[in-house]
C-alpha cells in the first residue's frame, strides 16, 4: 500500500476523528452528527452508521479502548456515550453540568473514565456510577482560565493534560476514590488527590495552547502554541523545575495538534495543511520538515501573475470577473482554470486533529473533509 | 503595477496569510452562541482577541487587521486625492454593501475612520480556500485604485462634454 492514503469523506470539515485500537472502524464529526466508516481491507471507506444525537456541531469524537463505546460531544453542551445495542447505537447522556460548548472529549487509557474540556472553564471528569445507572461527573476547575482546546491522558489513568486558550498548559490528577486503584509516583507528582495542578507551563509569549500530548510512557510533555512553536518539557520530579525544556520555533503557521511516534519523534500539523516531523531527545529537539512540499503562497502568486501575462489563455484568478471581461472585450469565451485542487498536499485545508495510527502511521482530518494516513 | 505599490501588497498578503488562521469556537459569555469573537465587544474575553495590526503605504492608503480565535476583521482605507474621488469612493463602497451578502466575507458596515470592512470567519476558511480568500482581496486591493480613477476620468470627461454641449449656443 502506497502512503499518504486519503480517505476523501464529502466536503464538511471534520473536526475530529479516530480510528479504533483495532484499525477497522473509522469515526469522524461531520455537522451535528458522527459518522462510522468501516475502513479495513476496503478500498472506499464504508458507511455503516451515522450517529445524530446533538443539535449543535460535534466537536469531538473518541472511541474507548476495548472499542465497544464511543464518546461525542458537541457545542450543545452535551456529551453522549455511544453503545451497541441490538444491532444499533444507542445514546446515553452524560451529567457534564457545565453550561457552555462541550470543546473536547477523550477516554482514559483503561475506558473507565473519560474527560470533557468545555468553554465553561471546566473539565468534567466523568465516571460510570453503578448505583444510579449514570454517567457522572466531578469538575476540575482552578485554576483554568479561559477555554479548554485539548486533553491527552497520561497512560496511568490519573494524570491528564490540558492546553487552554489563555495560553497555559496544566497537568491534573484526576484520582477517583472507589474508581482508581492508587497510582505509583511518577516525574509529575507522588501524593495525588483530585484536582491536584501537578504542573503549569506558559510559553514566553503567553499563545493559545492548541494541542497536548504525552509520549507513550508519560515521561515527556509537548504542547503546540499558536505562535507556530513546539514546546517539549521532560519533568523531574514534584515542586521541582524540570529537567529539561525545549522551545522549537518554526517558520510555519500555527500547528493544531500534535502526537509523539515516539520518545524521539513528534508530528504536529495545522494551518499549513501538512504533517511537520520534529525529532530530538532530552538534549534538544529540531525540524525534520514537512512531510509533503508546500507553495509558498507569495512565490506562487508572482508565478501565477507572470504566467498570466505571458499567456492570454491562461487566467490566474477572479475567473468569473475576466471570463465577463473577456466575453465584453473580445466575444469570445476563454477556458478559466478551474479552482479547487491548486495545492500539491494531501490536505486542501487546515489539519484539525492528527492521531497516531500504528507504530510508524499517523492519521489526519482537515477541514476538507479528508482522513490522511501518513507514514512517518 | 507600480513599484510601491508590490511591497504593500506583499506585506498585506503575508500578515493575511498568519492572520486567517481560524478555528470553530463557541462563545465563552453567551450559552449556546457561536459569534465571531472580534465583534464581541467586551472586556471579558481579552485573552481571544490578538493583538491588531495596521499597514500603511502613506496616510491615505493602508489596512487594518484585527485577528481572534475565530475570525478576522480587515479594515481597507482606500486612496482618496481629492473631493470627487472621495464621493466616488464613498458611492462605490455603498453600493457593493448593499450587496453584502453575494460577497460573503463583506461587512455591511465599515469601520470608523475606513472605507470598507471584511469579516472572514472560521466558517468562510472551511468552506473556501484560504489562498483564494487572501487573493479576492489582493485583488480588490489592486482593482479598487484603478476603478475609483477609471470612473474619474470617465467622469472628467463627460463633465467636459457636457459643458461643451451647453455652451455652444453662446459660441
Amino acid at each position: 500500500m502506497s502512503f499518504p492514503i486519503v480517505y476523501k469523506l464529502g466536503t464538511e470539515p471534520i473536526i475530529d476523528h479516530v480510528f479504533s485500537s483495532s484499525g477497522d472502524v473509522l469515526a469522524i464529526t461531520v455537522g451535528n452528527s458522527v459518522k462510522l466508516y468501516k475502513v479495513k481491507g476496503l478500498s472506499k471507506p464504508e458507511l455503516f452508521a451515522e450517529l445524530k444525537g446533538h443539535n449543535k456541531t460535534v466537536t469531538s469524537v473518541d472511541i474507548s479502548p476495548d472499542g465497544s463505546r464511543i464518546l461525542t460531544c458537541s457545542q450543545d453542551r452535551n456529551a453522549l456515550v455511544w453503545e451497541m445495542c441490538e444491532g444499533e447505537y444507542k445514546p446515553t447522556l452524560v451529567l457534564l453540568r457545565i453550561n457552555r460548548a462541550a470543546t473536547i472529549c477523550r477516554w482514559s487509557p483503561l475506558g473507565d473514565k473519560f474527560a470533557v474540556g468545555s468553554s465553561d472553564r471546566i473539565i468534567a471528569v466523568c465516571y460510570y456510577e453503578e448505583e444510579n445507572d449514570w454517567w457522572v461527573s466531578k469538575h476540575l476547575k482552578k485554576p483554568l482560565k479561559s477555554t479548554i482546546t485539548s486533553l491527552y491522558w497520561h497512560p496511568n489513568n490519573v494524570l491528564l493534560a490540558c492546553g487552554s486558550t489563555d495560553g497555559h498548559t496544566r497537568v491534573f490528577s484526576t484520582f477517583i476514590k472507589g474508581l482508581d486503584a492508587k497510582p505509583e509516583a511518577t516525574a509529575w507528582g507522588s501524593k495525588l488527590p483530585f484536582q491536584t495542578l501537578c504542573s503549569d507551563f506558559v510559553s514566553e509569549t503567553g499563545a493559545w495552547v492548541h494541542g497536548v500530548a504525552f509520549n507513550a510512557t508519560g515521561e515527556i510533555l509537548a504542547f503546540v502554541n499558536h505562535d507556530s512553536s513546539l514546546n517539549i518539557v521532560y519533568p523531574q520530579g514534584e515542586g521541582l523545575p524540570p529537567l529539561a525544556y525545549h522551545l522549537v520555533k518554526t517558520s510555519h503557521l500555527p500547528f493544531r495538534s500534535l502526537v509523539f511516534v515516539n520518545d524521539n519523534k513528534i508530528a504536529a500539523a495545522g494551518n499549513d495543511n501538512v504533517l511537520v516531523v520534529f525529532e530530538g531527545d532530552q538534549n534538544g529537539w529540531k525540524e525534520l520538515g514537512p512531510t509533503e512540499k508546500i507553495l509558498d503562497p507569495i512565490v506562487k502568486h508572482s508565478s501565477t501573475l507572470r504566467s498570466a501575462d505571458d499567456d492570454d489563455d491562461e487566467i490566474s484568478s477572479h475567473d468569473a470577473l475576466n471570463m465577463f471581461k473577456q466575453l465584453d472585450l473580445r466575444g469570445r469565451v476563454t477556458k478559466t482554470t478551474t479552482g479547487g485542487a491548486n495545492q500539491s498536499t494531501s490536505h486542501q485545508n487546515t489539519i484539525t486533529s492528527v492521531k497516531l495510527y500504528s507504530l510508524s502511521h499517523v492519521s489526519t482530518s482537515g477541514d476538507d473533509g479528508r482522513v490522511v494516513v501518513y507514514k512517518v | 503595477m507600480s513599484q510601491s505599490l508590490k511591497p504593500y501588497l506583499t506585506a498585506v498578503r503575508a500578515s493575511l496569510t498568519a492572520a486567517i488562521c481560524l478555528e470553530d469556537f463557541s462563545s465563552q459569555l453567551v450559552e449556546r452562541h457561536n459569534i465571531p469573537e472580534i465583534e464581541v465587544d467586551n472586556g471579558h474575553n481579552p485573552e481571544l482577541i490578538l493583538n491588531p495590526m495596521v499597514i500603511a503605504r502613506n496616510e491615505n492608503e493602508k489596512i487594518l487587521i484585527e485577528a481572534s480565535v475565530n475570525s478576522v476583521r480587515i479594515s481597507i482605507k482606500i486612496k482618496q486625492a481629492d473631493e470627487i474621488e472621495q464621493i466616488l469612493v464613498h458611492k462605490f463602497t455603498r453600493f457593493l454593501e448593499a450587496r453584502a451578502e453575494n460577497f460573503f466575507i463583506l461587512r455591511r458596515v465599515p469601520l470608523k475612520g475606513y472605507d470598507i470592512s471584511f469579516l472572514v470567519t472560521n466558517f468562510h476558511t472551511e468552506e473556501m480556500l484560504k489562498s483564494k480568500l487572501v487573493d479576492f482581496i489582493i485583488e480588490f486591493m489592486e482593482d479598487v485604485d484603478k476603478e475609483i480613477s477609471e470612473m474619474k476620468l470617465f467622469l472628467n470627461a463627460r463633465a467636459r462634454v457636457i459643458a461643451e454641449a451647453y455652451l455652444i449656443p453662446f459660441d
